[in-house]
């Protein structure tokens, strides 16, 4: 029965199943092709990267020195060590603080709770962003330029409204029987969350990292302009540096970009059936 | 650890405490630094009374003033303005409707490696644009890209220009490279959509004889006009904000050739921290913000009352 409404859908469908995987498998190329030049080049000499840019690596063009120099000696590894730190510690706080927000703002009435829930989210209508001028002097002022503390505070505000939204959004449809019946139990509301809310949340907290690290990671615009300094750079802005200067190690570059990619891309390959998951469930009803 | 109640407690603390770490970062950090923004653009800097240093002093709106009445400010204001516009619709009509159609096709139930093309449609989306920008440098570049090459072997070399150095085109270029970095983002808003329609209610349709195109047009797509509306916003929020880092990263601070890709984030950029020649300016800076806070806000005012309200029907 199965096979035959699928044959019945298939025949009359605009579409041969052939004719869509043509499509589909010419965008794959259009979206991969790129990422695979990145790769060959990385694998190149200089002359390699600007003679043939589009050729394989041979005996007298590859060259591994790219890798070995970034290893070795440059400051790559204190970018990488700045972002992971960045990215790290602030998609721990987004996710403890932001499940523990939107906990509080679907378990419990409290007189403002309406309020408090909307003015939490605003953040995602309003980018942080056009708060830059003043956010400069704060930062200043507290004494955290070219911190990477001002960077994992702000990436914190900037992540909490998308991550309080998505909680709550997922909470609101989980049932009270479960809480309820740990109270009987005489669990503390603080074990409550971390025992029952906690592990009921998992299948949405991969939607949440997912989305949060991803503008994290590659944020250009707040490294420049509140850590710039040599000691706090990120990968992003390490590498953009980088590559604006004249002689450029180019085969260093690719490297760099390619060694960057690895922890999104690790990420986003663990999560990414949670991923759709999470926004089925979340974004889209929004 | 055994909590022993002896009432119900009175003041529940515990709500405050799971609030309020989220509250004040976010205030602090967010909300606070846009609200200051706003007042800062009210105020502009003079040279202080002793001599030394200067001192901020109420001006009303005398810097919107400026930023529309001097030509200098007015007509950098009104490219970049211009120029968010165009990038904003060529994303609505070439990104998104590039991400439904691939959205569609990838929801097809009988379809095999649907998660597969998945994965590789969302890709780039997860690279950072100094990556994107360097790549397509790479591709594009007239002294040593591989474009010339390829299309040298395809005969057609005279067709080639040096797309991303053209005022013509080096913002639709610019826009073609956004595009295929973020088509994933729609892609994947579309999905989740076109996946959350019952399965009854495409089976329904095809008992009344409609096949797969029309079932598309007719029943899906009317079903997913709210993902469509939130595509919508983020679009134009995105194309605020966020386009600074690819057009920073490709054609620099002064977003060339002669600012024809210059956008309100690089414009807000320059106005701030200056760049070359041109001296920071920190009220100038808040007052560009602010203009872009209220544009933000036009759309997202657009977006609530007109938009979403209207498509709440077909919610089910």
């Amino acid at each position: 029965m199965a096979s035959l409404t699928r044959k019945l859908e298939r025949g009359r469908a605009g579409l041969s199943s052939l004719g869509i995987h043509a499509i589909l498998i010419a965008y794959s190329v259009l979206a991969l092709f790129p990422l695979y030049l990145i790769l060959l080049n990385s694998f190149k000499s200089r002359r390699g990267i600007f003679g043939d840019p589009a050729g394989l690596p041979n005996e007298s063009t590859f060259s591994t020195k790219g890798y070995q120099s970034v290893i070795t000696n440059s400051d790559f590894p204190l970018y990488f060590g700045n972002s992971l730190v960045v990215t790290g510690v602030a998609l721990f706080f987004i996710l403890l603080f932001g499940a523990m927000a939107a906990h509080a703002l679907s378990e419990y009435d409290f007189p403002g709770s309406t309020f408090i829930g909307l003015y939490l989210i605003l953040g995602i209508m309003v980018p942080i962003r056009l708060g830059t001028v003043a956010l400069l002097k704060l930062i200043v002022d507290l004494n955290l330029a070219n911190t990477l503390t001002a960077l994992i505070l702000v990436y914190t505000a900037q992540g909490l409204p998308v991550a309080i939204f998505i909680f709550s959004e997922f909470l609101k449809n989980v049932s009270h029987e479960i809480k309820d019946s740990a109270r009987i139990d005489g669990l503390s509301e603080y074990r409550i969350f971390f025992e029952v809310v906690i592990p009921l949340v998992r299948p949405v907290i991969a939607t949440v990292a997912v989305f949060s690290m991803i503008p994290i990671w590659n944020d250009l615009w707040f490294p420049l302009i509140l850590s710039p300094g040599e000691s706090t750079r990120t990968v992003t802005l390490g590498v953009q540096k980088f590559v604006g200067q004249y002689t450029v190690d180019w085969g260093a570059v690719l490297a760099a970009l390619s060694v960057a990619v690895v922890p999104v891309l690790f990420m986003y390959i663990i999560f990414s059936k949670q991923l759709i998951r999470g926004i089925t469930a979340g974004a889209v009803k929004g | 650890m055994r909590t022993v109640k002896k009432q119900p407690q009175p003041r529940r603390w515990h709500i405050l405490v799971f609030i309020l770490p989220a509250f004040l970062i976010y205030t602090v950090f967010a909300i606070y630094p846009i609200v200051e923004s706003l007042r800062l653009s009210l105020y502009q800097s003079i040279p202080s009374a002793q001599g030394t240093g200067t001192t901020a002093e109420f001006a009303g709106l005398a810097n919107y003033m400026r930023l529309w009445g001097e030509p200098y400010w007015a007509e950098q204001f009104w490219n970049a303005l211009k120029n968010n516009f165009l990038l904003f619709a060529m994303h609505m009509l070439i990104q998104n409707p590039i991400a439904l159609a691939l959205a569609a096709l990838v929801s097809i139930p009988t379809l095999k490696g649907a998660a597969t093309y998945r994965t590789i449609f969302f890709l780039p989306t997860l690279l950072s644009v100094v990556i994107v920008g360097f790549i397509w440098q790479l591709i594009l570049s007239p002294l040593w890209g591989i474009t010339p090459d390829f299309m040298k072997w395809l005969g057609i070399r005279e067709w080639f220009k040096p797309w991303l150095g053209l005022e013509s085109t080096a913002l639709v270029t610019v826009t073609l490279i956004s595009i295929w970095q973020y088509v994933g983002i729609p892609l994947m808003l579309f999905y989740a959509g076109l996946l959350n329609i019952p399965e009854e209610t495409i089976e329904a349709a095809r008992i009344d004889g409609l096949n797969g195109w029309w079932i598309f047009w007719k029943v899906k797509l009317p079903l997913i006009l709210p993902a469509l509306g939130v595509v919508a916003i983020l679009t134009y929020i995105g194309n605020f904000t966020a386009s600074f880092d690819i057009i920073y990263t490709l054609q620099g601070g002064l977003a060339g050739p002669d600012y024809s890709t210059d956008v309100m984030g690089t414009f807000l950029f320059r106005t701030f921290f200056g760049f070359q020649s041109q001296l920071g300016d920190t009220y100038m800076g808040a007052t560009v913000a602010s203009v872009l806070f209220f544009i933000i806000l036009v759309g997202v005012a657009i977006y609530l009352f007109g938009v979403q309200r209207r498509l709440q029907r077909y919610d089910f």
